[in-house]
């Protein structure tokens, strides 16, 4: 994949020129409008774009389309089809007034007035100003328009009535632009409308109730989706980022890799199309806020009084002997990896979670690490599926989760058995 | 009718260690790159995984990751007065295959040449006279001096994290470094790998000898290392499967692990693997490279145009291109006329079995790594005098013992039954005191006039195209040189407290089936001047000025070391005047 930035092409431009001239309806400016030919307005548009990650959804993988949509959403109730977000008028969003786009990023209105569902992060959006709302639009005026009708919904019945959101959004959602924290630094309040708004953290890592709505106890804890689980990113010293300093979560976000791990998984896709291309003042001031949150004091006291898995020693011991084989060439014999290549073990919260999918995910399938400009070795981890069956695999994570320091839950031969069953449905 | 796919800049043929260079600069310099590799894509975690790589039957003894012989051969015959046959499995050195290349099977030796091997002839003349020569022997200097070429070893040494101790840093001579190298610029990126008892012993044993050792340049690092381009290696492990096996921890310096990372992800570069390159195109000049002629795995034939053209093939394959191509004059024994083939040489490889007593020593063979090892030089090029002796040409001499992998590291004392309880006892006693180093004495093997590289009359490739023909014997010379290197070596193992060794010095007829290395080298050598080179000092050819020929196949003759270090210096130093000079004003760099 490229390297460098999303571009403002010529052909955009073109395209939107062209299309002026045709007379496609290029929407009257409301109150609070911006030039949206600005040059200015659309080079913030663009950041703010890389910092929505609207391509992640928007932008089919390898389709060379920018934002021209198809690719699946899933969630626990279907699966949706992100839509084309071009400018072409008939199956983009180029004849939508600036009104319908910013109603629809903010508020979750559809253009017609129906509801949209929530995998589209208006539920963070809300916390946009109009301004940045704008400024995006007027970013998207610019990229090739494509024609590509997309059939969004492909939920079943009866979710499939958008009418059906109605309520959902009385219920959960909270409209309303982020308020500044009079009391925090300006800092503070910048990582908090990129970490609660704009970046949507919490669409991944916030655990979610019956409903599919974030579990509003739970800010930030960790949640399992699409084979893996977002970690924790709290404060939380053991589970979240406790442990590690401002500097090492912008490094992580920035360059993909901090010396203790190497950012994997859906995080290796965020971090390739969104945080690696933010500004370093952005990245440091989301490390801020991050640092700032506090997670679950209980579940801490609880972790505290938890002792490294005893009960399954005899697992305990036959992992230790398959990681002296199969891990420790890279992990190294203490688990403390190298530096920006293999992943440090030791004391780190991926190998931590309560919930192992993560660790399970990578010994099965193996893993491609992110590369950046910054660090561009994009280290692999070879797939043991075919090496190790599920009590093997169940032995070795027991190990490294009690090895070194480390604590959390032992892994049972079941848990990895119905991974490698989900894993094998899946064509990611 | 071949499908003409759209013009590039660059068209490079083979992604081993000079393609991944080469693409790399000339993508750097803005230039649409394209290279054609005829084996698989290859990578660390998907082909040789941790949970397999250390599997000596299948790398080892099957050739897993080298070329089929199905897929292409070699004929071979010892001089002109035989009929060459095809070498149908691989023996006296192994072809690399796939992305890569030979860069993902080597031991990782990364040597740099004497400042003297750089102009041999000039050298050995003024000290010895023309006449110490031996009338057959074609050697020649190389077209440029050390302070020509040492910013490049420095350039390769640092891409690859090269781990070793300078012995001449800026001229000042370094306590524990190989005191006759080169003037460096700066260390070692890296310093030297751990030593084994076994490699340890013997640098004891030299020091009391008189001599200076000094660890072995290594390219399976000694710590963990990231590069000037920002990719990261692990450091060794010291499995010992390094030649023949790709590193399964990133720790042994190769193109995934110091370039591709980097290069892969460029929108300027493409790479298209499991298709061979049947052909040079020229216009109707022949003094123009038009793009390349390729096949892909399903047969298909394209033509790639393209304005700058890099062979970076392994050697032997960059001299049958040429000579498929018509591009300069085959070589012609009997006249001693033509570029194309000249001047083609291997190793002379020599060792010596040193048998311990086993309730003393305990070497540990399989704690290695295969740059590991403490080497002297003094019996080097010309590092000392060869006026007494009555030959040229010389090696280093080392405990540079790779591996105790269980299938060949069977070793006994003459007269140990070939089978049965007794030869099993035999190897129980001396498997751990054993020294057994199979690259002992790494000595050189000079150009005469009747080992070359031409097309074979009969023996052809899929596509119908002529096999290249190997035709080389040992000479006196080397002879001569490899029983006086053998003969050091083994009073080292006496020093070291042997108590019986088992001299293995080289012997004529040279020998397709037995392994000696890989470094197979000239065919399409550089030089000074048209009528004794086919290429110029930047590795430009002569004939064809937008071709540029890479790897040991340009070496004039070969050296007392291992070649990668030479092969990957000379790679940045052609794309330096590529980018310095070629793209400014395209032609010969070089007038004739």
């Amino acid at each position: 994949m490229p390297d460098d930035n999303r571009y403002f092409s010529a052909l955009g431009r073109a395209a939107l020129l062209g299309a002026a001239l045709c007379g496609w309806p290029l929407a009257a400016d409301a109150a609070g409008a911006i030039d949206k030919q600005d040059f200015d307005q659309v080079q913030r548009g663009h950041y703010l774009a890389i910092a929505g990650d609207c391509a992640a959804c928007h932008t089919l993988p390898g389709s060379g389309h920018d934002f021209a949509g198809g690719r699946v959403i899933e969630t626990p109730f279907g699966h949706l089809v992100a839509p084309n977000i071009t400018p072409d008028p008939l199956t983009g969003i180029g004849a939508w007034t600036d009104d319908e786009f910013v109603d629809a990023l903010t508020n979750g209105t559809g253009r017609h007035g129906d509801r949209l569902y929530p995998a589209m992060p208006y539920t963070y959006y809300t916390k946009m100003t109009r301004q940045d709302a704008l400024a995006i639009r007027a970013y998207l005026n610019t990229v090739p328009a494509v024609h590509n009708a997309v059939k969004s919904d492909q939920l079943p019945f009866p979710l499939d009535m958008r009418i059906s959101m109605a309520g959902w959004d009385a219920l959960f959602f909270t409209p309303g632009a982020f308020k500044p924290d009079p009391a925090k630094s300006a800092q503070w309040n910048r990582g908090a409308y990129l970490t609660e708004g704009l970046g949507h953290c919490g669409m991944c890592h916030t655990p979610k109730n019956a409903l599919g709505a974030d579990d509003a106890g739970k800010t930030l804890q960790g949640y399992a989706l699409q084979g893996w689980f977002a970690p924790d990113i709290t404060n939380d010293p053991r589970r979240g980022i406790g442990s590690w300093s401002v500097d090492q979560i912008a490094a992580y976000l920035k360059n993909g890799q901090n010396g203790v791990i190497v950012g994997n998984g859906l995080m290796a896709e965020t971090i390739h199309l969104s945080t690696s291309r933010m500004t370093d003042a952005d990245v440091r001031a989301i490390a801020v806020y991050l640092k700032d949150r506090p997670g679950d004091a209980a579940k801490r006291q609880r972790q505290a009084e938890e002792q490294p898995p005893a009960s399954d020693a005899a697992a305990a011991k036959a992992g230790a002997q398959i990681y002296a084989d199969e891990c420790s060439g890279c992990h190294a014999p203490d688990g403390k990896g190298v530096a920006n290549l293999f992943p440090s073990l030791h004391g780190t919260p991926f190998v931590q979670q309560t919930d192992a999918t993560n660790l399970i995910h990578v010994v099965l399938r193996g893993g491609l690490g992110v590369a950046t400009k910054a660090a561009p070795t994009a280290p692999e981890m070879p797939a043991f599926a075919w090496v190790l069956d599920d009590d093997q695999v169940a032995s070795l994570l027991t190990y490294i989760r009690g090895a070194w320091g480390n604590a959390a839950p032992s892994v049972t031969p079941g848990d990895v058995g119905k991974q490698r069953a989900a894993l094998a449905e899946r064509s990611d | 009718m071949p499908r003409k796919l759209p013009h590039k800049d660059v068209a490079i043929i083979g992604l081993g260690w000079t393609g991944s260079i080469l693409a790399n600069e000339l993508t750097d310099a803005g230039l649409d790159v394209v290279a054609i590799e005829r084996g698989p894509w290859r990578d660390t975690a998907t082909d040789f995984a941790i949970s397999y790589a250390q599997d000596e039957l299948r790398y080892r003894i099957r050739h897993e990751l080298f070329l089929r012989n199905s897929q292409i051969s070699v004929t071979f015959r010892n001089n002109a007065g035989q009929t060459a046959l095809p070498v149908r499995t691989w023996g006296a050195f192994m072809l690399g295959n796939g992305v890569g290349g030979a860069g993902v099977h080597w031991n990782a030796e990364t040597w740099r040449f004497l400042p003297t091997d750089f102009m041999l002839k000039s050298h050995l003349t003024q000290r010895y006279g023309a006449s110490f020569l031996p009338p057959d022997m074609t050697i020649q200097d190389w077209g440029i001096a050390w302070n020509d070429i040492e910013p490049y070893y420095d350039a390769f040494e640092y891409l690859c994290g090269t781990s070793g101790r300078a012995g001449n840093l800026d001229g000042n001579i370094q306590n524990g470094g190989n005191p006759f190298e080169g003037p460096r610029s700066r260390p070692y990126p890296t310093p030297p790998q751990k030593q084994g008892y076994g490699h340890t012993l013997f640098a004891e044993a030299a020091a009391k000898l008189g001599y200076k050792p000094f660890p072995q340049p290594s390219g399976n690092l000694s710590q963990a290392y990231t590069n000037p381009l920002g990719v990261t290696l692990a450091p060794c492990t010291y499995c010992g499967f390094c030649e023949w096996f790709g590193c399964a921890n990133n720790s042994k310096a190769s193109p995934q692990t110091t370039v591709l990372p980097v290069l892969l992800r460029k929108s300027n570069f493409e790479g298209r693997t499991e298709c061979e390159v049947t052909r040079i195109n020229l216009d109707n000049t022949g003094k123009r490279a038009t793009g390349v002629s390729f096949v892909d795995a399903s047969g298909e034939e394209y033509e790639q145009p393209a304005d700058l053209v890099l062979l970076c093939a392994f050697s032997l394959f960059n001299v049958q291109l040429l000579l498929l191509s018509g591009i300069g004059t085959a070589y012609d024994p009997s006249t001693g006329q033509g570029q194309i083939g000249r001047n083609f040489t291997h190793q002379t490889m020599s060792s010596a079995l040193g048998f311990f007593d086993k309730d003393k020593y305990n070497f540990n063979p399989f704690v290695a790594s295969g740059a590991i090892g403490m080497c002297i030089d003094e019996f080097n090029g010309d590092n000392f005098d060869h006026g007494p002796l009555g030959f040229v040409g010389g090696g280093y001499i080392g405990q540079v013992q790779t591996n105790g992998r269980p299938i060949e590291s069977t070793a006994v004392p003459p007269g140990t039954p070939a089978w049965g309880s007794k030869w099993k006892q035999a190897i129980k006693d001396n498997y751990l005191s054993t020294i057994n180093s199979g690259g002992a004495c790494h000595a050189s093997m000079y150009a005469y006039r009747d080992n070359y590289l031409s097309l074979d009359p009969t023996y052809k490739d899929r596509f119908g195209r002529p096999l290249v023909r190997i035709t080389i014997d040992f000479h006196d010379n080397e002879i001569k040189m490899s029983n006086f290197l053998t003969d050091k070596y083994a009073e080292l193992l006496q020093a070291m407290g042997a108590k019986q060794i088992v001299k293995k010095p080289r012997k004529a007829p040279y020998d397709v089936t037995q392994y000696q290395t890989s470094h197979l080298n000239g065919g399409a050598i550089m030089g000074d001047n048209p009528g004794n080179s086919a290429l110029n000092r930047y590795l430009q050819s002569w004939d064809v000025p937008n071709l540029f020929v890479m790897g040991a196949s340009a070496f004039p003759q070969n050296a007392g070391y291992n070649p990668t270090g030479t092969v990957g210096a000379l790679a940045f130093w052609a794309a330096k005047a590529i980018r310095s000079q070629y793209l400014k004003n395209p032609g010969p760099l070089v007038h004739a």
